[in-house]
């Protein structure tokens, strides 16, 4: 299963604009100061479209995909 | 109480020179497949992560990203803790031992000696006796001055202060075993984890495994402060029980009813139950408590865990490097509403806001710095559960009530 990915964020270059959050809310909510708590676990392949968006969408370039290690 | 690091001449008579170390321990020993070694004696960090140390040498050794760097971390930015800087002061000469056997077992050809800049004594004493070895080792030496600041120590800000004059935390990754100073591989090691190494480098990982309790395995440094007659370091055998590190410590000299273990990044444990607590890393994590960098702090009669644990927050929050969002405004928020708790004036919601937000700080920040924060303020949560409830409900003090009761 080399396609399993998360979200993973910089926290130094997050700014908390929160753009992500509005992308893929299944992944990603806002804590009470605005930055992204986000899910370590794989993404939906449903939802991918839209984390990727969320990528390149963010302001800071702090938000990207990691493949996981594949646990069996 | 058997004791290797502080062994010697007594602490009050200062810095062991080369020549007395030399006499009383020989020569650097010629160390062969001494990362075996270190792994059998199962010796972890002392800088407060309790990372195994053979594993942490392995990764750095394996690298391929040019000739490792090893930095020895005196940064000791731990409020409550003494044991590097004193080490540090009494014993140079095992630390840069151990240093210079780290270097050889992970093939690195240079060593940083990073000392907390507020550490006039062990820095004084770290820069006399650099310049008592000899030219070859000398010359593989540098030793810089660590900004007076609690995340110093961190590894990634003691990597980044080397490279580029900044003691703040890095993104991660890489980590500094990857690519730490000038792109090598890094290897950032405390300074008394160094020096268990040059005493195991010639006695053994038999001799060291002998020397700790039980399962445990050597000695460990503690730092002994609070409701006993005055702040002390200690060596113990790893392992005894935390009542005879106090009572090795002078004894209390207070009632107590908590014990903060493992300093600002450890947690609060009622009294009843430190007593018993076995000081040692590993069984302390199988609990769940953390022996961190070997604090042990009695918390006097007389003064209110609500109130310590607000003002070690506001101390944290203070010491954010402010790179990172949820540690720059939650621990300002954790803060100040945790000092309003304290205060006797909260408002409503302070406590149930504080409670959700211990849960929402791990993991969050590019170092651990909001990690130990929500750490210390979730066992301070469970610990003073009824002492924060009386505070925010009732805006009263027990221990505060109590004192002026008594007065």
């Amino acid at each position: 299963m080399s396609d399993r990915v998360a979200l993973v964020v910089d926290r130094i270059k997050c700014d908390g604009h929160g753009v992500c959050a509005d992308l893929v809310p299944e992944m990603i909510e806002l804590d009470d100061w605005g930055y992204p708590i986000i899910r370590s676990d794989a993404i939906p392949p449903s939802v991918l479209p839209h984390a990727r968006r969320a990528v390149s969408g963010c302001p800071t370039l702090a938000l990207r995909l990691q493949a996981l290690a594949s646990r069996r | 109480m058997s004791i290797a690091l502080l062994a010697g001449p007594p602490g009050a008579q200062g810095m062991e020179g080369f020549a007395a170390h030399r006499h009383r321990l020989g020569d650097l020993p010629e160390a062969h497949a001494l990362i075996d070694s270190v792994e059998r004696t199962n010796l972890r960090g002392k800088g407060g992560a309790g990372f195994p140390v053979a594993t942490k040498w392995r990764s750095v050794a394996s690298q391929r990203g040019g000739t490792p760097v090893v930095l020895a971390n005196g940064g000791e930015g731990e409020p409550l803790s003494r044991k590097d800087r004193m080490l540090m002061e009494q014993r140079p000469h095992l630390v840069i031992d151990g240093a210079i056997l780290a270097a050889g077992a992970v093939g690195a050809d240079e060593i940083v000696l990073y000392v907390g800049a507020d550490h006039a004594g062990a820095l004084q004493a770290m820069h006399r006796a650099m310049n008592e070895r000899p030219a070859s080792e000398r010359a593989r030496l540098r030793l810089l001055s660590a900004p007076v600041r609690y995340v110093s120590g961190e590894e990634t800000a003691a990597v980044h202060f080397v490279n580029a004059g900044i003691a703040l935390p890095t993104s991660i990754p890489p980590r500094p075993y990857e690519r730490g100073i000038d792109g090598r591989p890094t290897l950032v090691q405390n300074v008394e984890t160094l020096a268990h190494v040059a005493l195991i480098a010639r006695f053994g990982d038999e001799w060291f495994r002998s020397l700790g309790t039980g399962n445990a395995s050597g000695t460990t440094l503690v730092t002994v402060g609070g409701a006993v007659p005055q702040t002390v370091l200690i060596e113990i055998p790893q392992g005894i029980a935390l009542a005879d590190a106090v009572n090795a410590a002078g004894g209390i000299t207070s009632n107590s009813d908590a014990v903060l273990l493992g300093g600002y990044f450890g947690g609060w444990v009622e009294s009843a139950t430190a007593w018993g607590l076995p000081l040692d890393g590993d069984a302390l994590r199988q609990q769940g408590y953390s022996l961190g960098c070997g604090v042990v702090a009695v918390l006097p009669s007389g003064r209110c865990g609500v109130v310590e644990t607000a003002r070690i927050l506001a101390y944290l929050a203070h010491e954010s490097a402010r790179q990172c969002g949820p540690c720059t405004f939650g621990l300002r928020a954790i803060s100040a509403a945790a000092g309003r708790v304290a205060g006797l004036a909260s408002t409503p919601g302070d406590l149930e806001h504080i409670q959700r937000w211990a849960g929402v700080l791990a993991g969050r920040g590019a170092c651990r710095h909001p990690d130990g924060a929500a750490g210390l303020l979730a066992s301070a949560l469970r610990v003073f559960a009824g002492e924060f409830s009386l505070h925010e409900y009732q805006r009263r003090c027990s221990v505060a009530s109590a004192v002026a009761a008594a007065s």
